[in-house]
């Protein structure tokens, strides 16, 4: 029972983090019914960025606070640079053909941007711990955190709160819900349905690379880093219904939860526990907690 | 009635490989084993892809059979792959019997991900696994056959013809399965689930066997793999491996029970060409050339040269 508070201290840390990393992936679904396995590859892209910017920025002799936001612009703006190219260029013309084909294609670039990244910043690790050590450490019941893991925390809260706001509150959000619901009466209607998807990815792959970003202070970054973080985000977003906001919240909460009472209790169990839960989620509710059933077509 | 030139064609292309194989370097035999293993699971993948099913878990049943191959090796001390691959069927059929009964409701992109929970699930548990060697994996024994115990020199030949001959087989006998009237549900499972039924026929009971046989085969590529190698890991049951048969699938297209074992072999070429040239680019270049194939040639490279082959 003493571990209790730990268990919850740590679940709610790793469901931050593991909401912001899946929350791209889930709005992609939701506009545009594509399965985008890139999302691991923008959080790749903007873990190095990140790491090499923020290194370069602090080995200048530039103020250590002022690597937080060299941190994030250099994440935000590598994915904002290469998303609008990946979208333009070459996933506009996959739309409108199966899912399971638009999915191989963003397999595809994942592995195309693998190499590119080995090809820009080669396969050392880097390391930029500066950014995690500054805040400091606080505890709780005996035992200390980094402060740092409040901003995955933080980060998670606004970044759910925002889109949420923005979908349903403005004019935009509520022109997107129109394009959601039935894209080709959107576009009868005037609505320019290209670049809603155009934003929609770019934004999905700046969510990406902003969770990538965070992380670089936590881990050293080597190449494979987004591998994993691809099928984490899946159960995350599988388990909460693809494509629904509030399902992907749900999901990180019960994933990170779960994963951290069995990293406390029963640490051999740790990464197959939360397959094992998305496996469940599934046979009870075959599309997720939130997701919608849909109708059979005769 | 159009004849049948599949099972011909089968047949040379083995007599080829049981002939040619022996003259080939070691590299090549390697390969072209390696190979036919991955051309066994993407035949699988191509067997639910004909119902609409796209798998991205088929590793699931790729390790499975290479550990049960590999684990009935180290209980008897042999390394008889007629044994091993008995095994790895026999473990793939029964898990697969099961997990059909949840997986056969599942269709589209739901399909997908449960399979590929239920291949992570199989990862989690071999990497904590310690008498199974955890991440590391263990060593199989050297490959011998029904108690023939080849010489070193000719070991890699012998894993070739025995993994040509299991390949042709399972070519041959999933021919003969898509001319059933069960195989032959496939596509208008694909097309209209809801007219299946209305003709009395259970798509769901369709996809259960769809999903066993692709299991079997599966598992026949696995533990083919494992003589192969010499060594199994949990990397085996890990998503990208899955991606890989997906890739392998796509790029050979269904047009053929022969496809995906040349879309295997060129897959292996472009694979070991690219890296040999340049490491550190070889996935940009497979990439490349599977967005390609999605772009300009949707059926695969079967499509290449199928209308001339079978106006059908």
């Amino acid at each position: 029972m003493a571990q209790l508070l730990p268990v919850a201290v740590d679940g709610v840390v790793y469901s931050a983090w593991l909401f912001i990393s899946a929350l791209g992936l889930t709005l992609v679904y939701g506009v545009m019914r594509m399965i985008n396995i890139t999302h691991g590859s923008f959080y790749a892209l903007g873990a190095y960025a990140a790491a090499a910017f923020t290194g370069a920025w602090l080995r200048a002799g530039f103020p250590p606070w002022s690597s937080y936001g060299v941190l994030l612009g250099s994440a935000v703006a590598v994915a904002l640079v290469i998303a609008p190219l990946i979208e333009r260029g070459i996933l506009r013309r996959m739309y409108g053909r199966d899912e399971a084909v638009v999915l191989l294609a963003t397999y595809a670039l994942f592995l195309i941007l693998e190499d590119v990244i080995k090809l820009v910043w080669g396969v050392n690790p880097y390391f930029i711990a500066e950014p995690y050590g500054l805040l400091g450490s606080f505890s709780v019941g005996g035992l200390s955190y980094p402060v740092y893991d409040l901003l995955f925390v933080g980060f998670a809260g606004a970044a759910g709160l925002v889109l949420a706001v923005v979908l349903q509150r403005t004019r935009a959000g509520k022109l997107l819900l129109t394009v959601i619901e039935d894209p080709e009466l959107a576009r009868a209607m005037g609505i320019d349905v290209g670049r809603f998807y155009l934003v929609t990815f770019a934004v999905g792959a700046v969510l990406a690379a902003i969770a990538g970003g965070l992380t670089a202070p936590t881990v050293s970054v080597v190449p494979g880093l987004g591998v994993d973080v691809i099928v984490l985000s899946f159960s995350v977003v599988v388990i909460g219904g693809l494509g629904s906001l509030r399902g992907a919240a749900l999901g990180a909460l019960i994933v990170g939860v779960v994963r951290s009472a069995a990293v406390h209790y029963a640490p051999q169990l740790e990464l197959f526990v939360i397959y094992l839960v998305m496996a469940m989620v599934l046979a009870l509710r075959p599309r997720g907690l939130f997701g919608l059933a849909e109708p059979r077509r005769i | 009635m159009k004849r049948d030139r599949t099972p011909r064609a089968v047949g040379a292309a083995l007599l080829a490989l049981l002939a040619g194989g022996m003259l080939l370097p070691p590299w090549l035999q390697f390969l072209l084993t390696i190979a036919l293993a991955q051309g066994l699971v993407a035949l699988s993948l191509a067997l639910l892809l004909r119902a609409g099913l796209l798998s991205f878990g088929q590793a699931l049943y790729y390790c499975l059979g290479a550990y049960a191959a590999g684990v009935a090796g180290q209980l008897w001390h042999t390394g008889d792959m007629v044994v091993q691959m008995a095994c790895a069927c026999a473990a793939a059929a029964l898990t697969a019997w099961v997990l059909g009964y949840l997986l056969a409701r599942y269709r589209g992109i739901y399909f997908g991900l449960l399979s590929l929970a239920l291949s992570m699930i199989l990862y989690g548990l071999l990497v904590k696994s310690e008498a199974l060697g955890s991440t590391d994996g263990f060593n199989i024994p050297r490959p011998s056959v029904l108690g023939l115990h080849p010489q070193e020199s000719t070991v890699r030949y012998v894993v070739l013809a025995v993994a040509a001959v299991v390949s042709a087989g399972a070519a041959l006998a999933v021919h003969r399965y898509l001319e059933t009237p069960l195989g032959r549900l496939a596509p208008a499972i694909r097309d209209n689930e809801i007219r299946v039924e209305y003709m009395g026929a259970s798509a769901r009971a369709a996809v259960h066997v769809k999903y066993v046989i692709a299991a079997v085969l599966a598992a026949l590529g696995g533990a083919i793999a494992a003589a192969t190698v010499g060594h199994i890991d949990p990397d085996m049951a890990y998503w990208t491996t899955s991606g890989e048969f997906v890739f392998i699938a796509i790029l050979a297209g269904t047009g053929s029970v022969l496809a995906p074992f040349l879309g295997a072999i060129v897959y292996g070429l472009i694979h070991s060409v690219a890296y040999g040239l340049s490491p550190n680019t070889w996935q940009l270049t497979l990439g490349s050339a599977l967005l390609l194939v999605i772009a300009f040639l949707p059926e695969g490279l079967w499509s290449l040269g199928a209308h001339r082959r079978s106006p059908s």
